[in-house]
């Protein structure tokens, strides 16, 4: 494996909350061109992976290294500039902007300009160009007037990867973008990720295992905290560890 | 909808250009009084309607605007208007800067406590200290000249003149809505956390939208004092946090022309409910028939003044305006 392929790495990665252990010694690499499922039950502590990857918190121990560089140190919205990308569990979407306007603010992040007060934000190329392409990509082209708080879940979810794609990141940090889709949608949703993983690496935290186990490249397995195991899908099928931890009840 | 909304901003200017010619000198001492705090209640708007930042020590950057003119001018004579009024916004602004910086590291109920907080700090130092002339404050002898252009010390001039500086903060404002800058303080109202991961460092937006905030407040300060002639403790007071906060509120929260018709609003409805000549003896309890017209015009109208046509519609015609977003601020 080219060492520059990995665009992110977790090292060691420990979160004490008081005198309870939410991770302990996580380590796990992204590639690229692949997608890295994280699964374990509710409390493992797939979020608060996420979480110390992104740098919404910080860890009490361990390394987090972004395209070879140790960003454990950065804050995260120096992070995101770098190219770390995540989407939430909930919606963290703007409801009450236009579909458009969240996707062209979202694009805005890498083409501030704060200064600029006299000159109208929708006349910034930059941003307009992403925010109609990244809109195009994750099919809303047609509701860019639309309030976004008036989308159906699914579209939110798909409007949550758009705006997530409009900073133009290299790595995808995915909390649950499949929670309460229909069949068609996860579909879609499903096949728009293969698609992004050819140029991005992808982290994607899950609960619907067929598409866990379709879509990833690689899956790592935690229980309270731990990573217990991080295989092929193929692997962690067979893997009897996990199938007492984890897949026993599937 | 848009074009009724910048036709009314036209339309309210133009009158307010034209008004001196009709009235007499006390229409213009109080049109001039109101617009000052049109200005005030449009620098608070920024951070609560702009950025979601509810500042409730506004009063302290005004205050300070004021004292600061008072204090910088000479003894001897007439001081400059364009001097004193850039002491009196920097002073306003540093004033912002330090409590911005320390205040915006709490959220929510906390920041509301500690902008008070500050505020009350400068209250007392100009209160219980010679500093500003303690409780009774201070005169300010001879208003500002720009040269042989502009004499403040006359009602018409200092009446253009204000009108001149709420208009072109008006503008200001009104650009800065819809510049990058303005569409990131939306976000951050909208929701931060996601600005922040989207790559947005949200606290230096912050920071800058509460000093352009204190530094247009300390403006309004300058041309309070200046009209007034005299300067107190009180406008520093939490009284006066409060009264503007209630301007933009009664007005319509997330629109710059809700802080004017705020202000406009709240001035005249105290004018009427001090006014002997309705109430009689009654009306030395003024803050009471006040205070219960806030209270029924916030319940009956949620949206403030500005919502009052949209809810019209709604009621008549039974659709609802809510779409598009709010992507409107002017």
């Amino acid at each position: 494996m080219n060492p520059s392929d990995i665009l992110l790495r977790g090292t060691d990665i420990t979160r004490r909350w008081g005198g309870l252990v939410a991770l302990n010694k996580v380590s796990l690499a992204l590639e690229r061109g692949t997608v890295h499922a994280v699964i374990g039950t509710n409390g493992a502590g797939k979020s608060t992976l996420i979480n110390i990857l992104s740098g919404e918190i910080p860890p009490s121990e361990g390394r987090v290294e972004l395209l070879g560089q140790d960003v454990t140190q950065w804050t995260q919205p120096r992070r995101a500039r770098a190219g770390l990308g995540r989407s939430y569990q909930r919606n963290t979407i703007y409801p009450t902007f236009t579909v458009f306007e969240n996707c062209r603010l979202a694009a805005q992040a890498n083409h501030q300009k704060p200064w600029s007060f006299w000159a109208s934000a929708q006349r910034c190329d930059a941003s307009t160009t992403i925010a109609h392409a990244v809109a195009e990509r994750s099919g809303l082209a047609t509701m860019l007037d639309r309030s976004a708080g008036l989308l159906s879940h699914g579209q939110k979810r798909q409007l949550e990867i758009a705006m997530c794609l409009a900073t133009q990141p290299k790595v995808l940090l995915l909390d649950e973008p499949l929670a309460g889709m229909g069949a068609e949608e996860t579909e879609r949703m499903l096949a728009m990720l293969q698609e992004l993983k050819t140029d991005h690496a992808i982290l994607l935290v899950e609960h619907d295992m067929d598409a866990v186990f379709r879509i990833a490249d690689q899956v790592t397995v935690m229980v309270n905290g731990t990573v217990i195991a991080t295989d092929t899908p193929a692997n962690v099928r067979t893997n009897p560890q996990v199938r007492i931890a984890y897949l026993g009840e599937h | 909808m848009n074009q009724f909304r910048y036709l009314f901003v036209f339309l309210v200017f133009a009158g307010l250009a034209v008004f001196p010619f009709f009235s007499g000198q006390y229409g213009v001492d109080l049109a001039t009084k109101i617009m000052v705090m049109a200005l005030f209640a449009l620098s608070l708007e920024l951070l609560v309607g702009g950025t979601g930042l509810v500042c409730f020590g506004h009063a302290a950057f005004f205050g300070i605007g004021a004292y600061a003119t008072v204090l910088l001018s000479p003894s001897d004579g007439p001081g400059s208007v364009l001097w004193l009024l850039v002491a009196s916004v920097l002073a306003a602004a540093l004033y912002a800067l330090v409590v911005g910086a320390l205040s915006l590291r709490t959220k929510g109920v906390y920041f509301i406590m500690v902008t008070l907080a500050f505020a009350q700090m400068a209250y007392y130092v100009v209160h219980d200290t010679p500093l500003g002339g303690g409780t009774d404050g201070i005169y300010l002898l001879m208003k500002p000249v720009l040269g042989d252009v502009l004499d403040l010390d006359k009602a018409n001039a200092l009446y253009g003149f204000t009108l001149a500086c709420l208009a072109a903060s008006f503008g200001f404002l009104a650009l800065l809505g819809r510049s990058r800058f303005g569409r990131a303080l939306a976000g951050i109202r909208v929701n931060e956390q996601r600005m922040r991961a989207t790559g947005f460092s949200t606290y230096p937006y912050k920071l800058a939208a509460f000093v352009i905030s204190g530094a247009m407040a300390g403006l309004a300060g300058f041309l309070f004092a200046v009209k007034d002639g005299t300067v107190n403790p009180e406008l520093i007071s939490w009284h006066l946090s409060g009264e503007v906060l209630i301007m933009i509120i009664l007005g319509g929260i997330g629109h710059l022309r809700g802080a004017l018709i705020g202000a406009f609003a709240f001035a005249l409805l105290q004018e009427f409910f001090k006014s002997e000549v309705v109430f009689g003896e009654f009306a030395k309890h003024w803050h009471l028939g006040l205070g219960l017209t806030i209270i029924a015009s916030v319940a009956l109208l949620p949206r403030g003044l500005v919502g009052v046509p949209a809810q019209i519609r709604e009621r008549l015609l039974g659709v609802s305006s809510a779409k598009g977003g709010d992507d409107e601020s002017v």
